[in-house]
């Protein structure tokens, strides 16, 4: 059996190296990593196709279900989550090709220990169809992230996002366990479907929606949705790049995800009747708040690595919002905008790797015109903004125009603009970025940005890197054709749609895991992008140049012009800036708030 | 079954949560977050028992007629053990590398970033 081999595999890489490391010389060991997570990537995309035929559940120890109970743990594995699982392996591999040059010191064996546990970490957490096993995994994988944030230990600045991480993702977890007991307690299951099963026998009380509003408050907080957002700022500016890679690439997203599978296969039947609408709601509510307070966050970073942390906040609201529709549409759009966004984000924290390495500075102001010696870096940097900013027909795009259409099925018609937004913002931020750093356009000083802290720039201080630059460059333009590309996959959104629809058939789902039924035939689907998503697409594109070229020469727009727009638009702006000051103690205020907020309008809107 | 547990479980949480909020020592933090952990535990282990039960220990010469709390939720709650000893252990150690660094414990004067 393939399924428990993608766990097991990094974790035995892990032991070894863990034992054996000391011995062999650093490169050996990243070259030991890099090649299990290579032969991990290629398992999950062999698992991609193998559970196209039907879902794939592997019980451990073989403690099969007896009558449709569900005693023994599982691995439930279908294409969209084995599809996450071989974006893991990716991004998992191209970091560690990056990392054989990106370091200027010999690295100990204890990082790539920790990189392969993250890497087993995430897989299991994206297979695991049983909610403790679930938390299990978060845990482990937020305590390997918590030590590869904190690995260039001597900066303050990185111990701070460090501790932040921790403590803020400590709490989240107690939510989503307290979340689970309250579950278990009524249903006296673990396993999701089993939960599913047990749950849509009795009505939605009090206990059944404070139960899933903590865990989706929990899962949320690893996402890093508004308001539980403020860890991911501090913590992905200081990590190094190639972790960073991991950590925007698809961390975040696998918190959505997972709200995605618990609402879809243990949720659905109690609360999917009547009560869709109070769940709709709260979610695309904080959905679209994370996408743009992150898209405006973003915009106003003079620091690549904090302007990339904000566009994964903006982004995971996109992604939030998609799966909030809760259609079968919505949660194929999300999957495969994770897939090809999360492509797209590494590219780019890869090609800033590379700039660190290379200028030893990642702010756009201090960096400005520093580039130019690096052409192809630049490139990747100008498609990735374009990526991010859904130009037709790259992979973000077809996503987009998934969501787009999921949201027109439901009549929210205003949905996907306030979208398109989004992207163009994010997608703007990085131009202006890119023009300032690799093109030395616009002035190189901007009062309204944000610069880095002094600590953050210091850690990618760095000497210039030897002129080998292969491995530096090579998994950024990798990642970058790959999520670019995956728009021209022949009939991706249309397999996405098919196995959607099969995975949001809780009471087939249910059937298949716990008696071993048959699945049910994949729906005959056609997908046709009209035109009002290539408008979106394009509009977005446009409205990104646009805004990148406002951001390089604003001060060539007319002065009364200018003063109005900084009069309505000034005092929020510095509001919001200042609410992201490092302080944690802030952080968790905001964090309670946030989560006696969902659950008190879920309580509500369901009453 | 009385209310207690989960009355106590709700105290800890918040007590816990109230103390992190309002910390002005890292270490002190790192206690409050294990009082909030504590919290899980009596949680899980309230939502097992089981009046009158025994412990879910079979071993022979042990009737299994009087029946046992529930054992799943003490699995749950070692695990969850476990899990907190880590993370608090690594938070620890990079408490102790920020006052190596600077000499500082107040999380409101660490936070402010110098400009």
């Amino acid at each position: 059996m393939l399924v428990p081999l993608v766990v097991a595999l990094p974790l035995l890489g892990a032991a070894v190296l863990g034992a054996a490391g000391h011995f062999l010389p650093s490169r050996v060991d990243d070259l030991v990593a890099a090649a299990i997570a290579a032969a991990v990537t290629v398992l999950c995309v062999v698992l991609i196709f193998h559970s196209a035929h039907g879902t794939i559940t592997y019980w451990f120890g073989g403690w099969h279900p007896r009558n449709g109970i569900a005693i023994g743990i599982s691995f439930s594995v279908e294409p969209l989550g084995a599809g996450i699982a071989a974006l893991i392996g990716a991004l998992m591999t191209a970091a560690l090709v990056q990392s054989i040059d990106y370091f200027e010191e010999e690295v100990p064996p204890h990082f790539f220990v920790l990189m392969l546990v993250f890497l087993a970490s995430m897989i299991g957490f994206a297979l695991s169809s049983d909610l403790f096993n679930m938390f299990v995994f978060f845990e482990l994988m937020s305590t390997a992230a918590f030590g590869l944030t904190g690995y260039r230990i001597e900066h303050r600045s990185v111990l701070q996002g460090a501790i932040n991480f921790a403590v803020v993702n400590g709490i989240g977890a107690f939510l989503l366990l307290a979340g689970i007991a309250l579950l278990y307690g009524r249903t006296g299951a673990l396993n999701l479907a089993q939960i599913g099963q047990v749950l849509s026998r009795h009505g939605a009380d009090g206990l059944v929606i404070v139960a899933f509003g903590l865990i989706v408050v929990g899962l949320l907080t690893k996402a890093g949705a508004v308001p539980f957002h403020f860890w991911l700022s501090d913590a992905y500016a200081v990590a190094p790049a190639p972790v960073c890679v991991l950590f925007a690439g698809v961390m975040s997203d696998l918190g959505l995800h997972a709200v995605g599978r618990v609402y879809w296969v243990a949720f659905s039947g109690v609360l999917g009747n009547g009560h869709a609408d109070a769940v709709r709601g709260v979610l695309i509510g904080v959905g679209l708040l994370t996408a743009l307070v992150g898209a405006l966050m973003a915009f106003v970073q003079a620091g690549l690595k904090r302007m990339l942390a904000f566009i994964v906040i903006s982004h995971v609201g996109i992604f939030l919002t998609a799966i909030g529709l809760l259609t079968a549409r919505g949660l194929a759009g999300a999957t495969v905008y994770v897939v090809a966004d999360g492509l797209v984000k590494g590219a780019l924290f890869c090609a800033v790797g590379h700039l660190a390495r290379r200028v030893g500075h990642t702010d756009e102001l201090i960096a400005h015109g520093r580039g130019r010696s690096l052409p192809l870096t630049g490139t990747v940097v100008a498609l990735g903004a374009l990526g991010l900013a859904i130009l037709p027909p790259f992979g973000t795009f077809v996503a987009y125009s998934l969501v787009e259409r999921g949201a027109g099925g439901l009549g929210y018609h205003w949905l996907p603009p306030l979208l398109a937004i989004a992207t163009a913002v994010t997608g703007a931020s990085v131009l202006r970025a890119a023009a300032r750093i690799f093109l030395g356009l616009g002035p190189a000083e901007d009062d309204l940005l944000v610069a880095a802290p002094r600590g953050e720039e210091a850690d990618e201080g760095m000497r210039a890197a030897p002129r080998r630059g292969f491995l530096l460059w090579g998994p950024a333009v990798a990642l970058l054709v790959a999520g670019l590309g995956l728009g021209f996959a022949p009939g991706i959104a249309a397999h996405a749609v098919q196995h959607a629809e099969r995975f949001v058939d809780r009471p087939a789902v249910a059937r298949e895991t716990l008696h071993g039924a048959p699945p049910a035939p994949l729906p005959h689907v056609h997908e046709q992008i009209g035109a009002a998503g290539y408008a979106y697409g394009a509009g977005s594109a446009i409205l990104a140049v646009a805004l990148a070229w406002i951001g390089l020469y604003r001060r060539r727009i007319p002065e009364a012009f200018r003063r109005a727009a900084g009069a309505t638009a000034g005092p929020a702006v510095q509001r919001l800036k200042l609410l992201h000051d490092g302080v944690v103690g802030e952080y968790v205020t905001w964090l309670t708030a946030g989560a006696a907020a969902i659950t008190g309008l879920l309580a509500l809107l369901t009453r | 079954m009385s209310f207690l547990p989960y009355a106590l479980a709700a105290w800890l949480f918040f007590v816990g949560l109230y103390g992190i909020v309002t910390s002005r020592h890292l270490v002190h933090l790192v206690v409050c977050l294990g009082v909030m952990q504590s919290s899980t535990y009596v949680l899980l282990l309230a939502i097992g028992y089981r009046t009158g039960k025994k412990a879910p220990i079979f071993t022979s010469g042990v009737p299994t007629k009087v029946g046992a709390v529930d054992p799943v939720v003490q699995a749950l709650t070692l695990t969850d053990v476990v899990v907190s000893v880590v993370a608090s252990a690594l938070i620890l150690a990079l408490v102790i590398e920020i006052w190596k660094r600077s000499g500082k414990l107040d999380p409101d004067e660490l936070g402010k970033q110098e400009t």
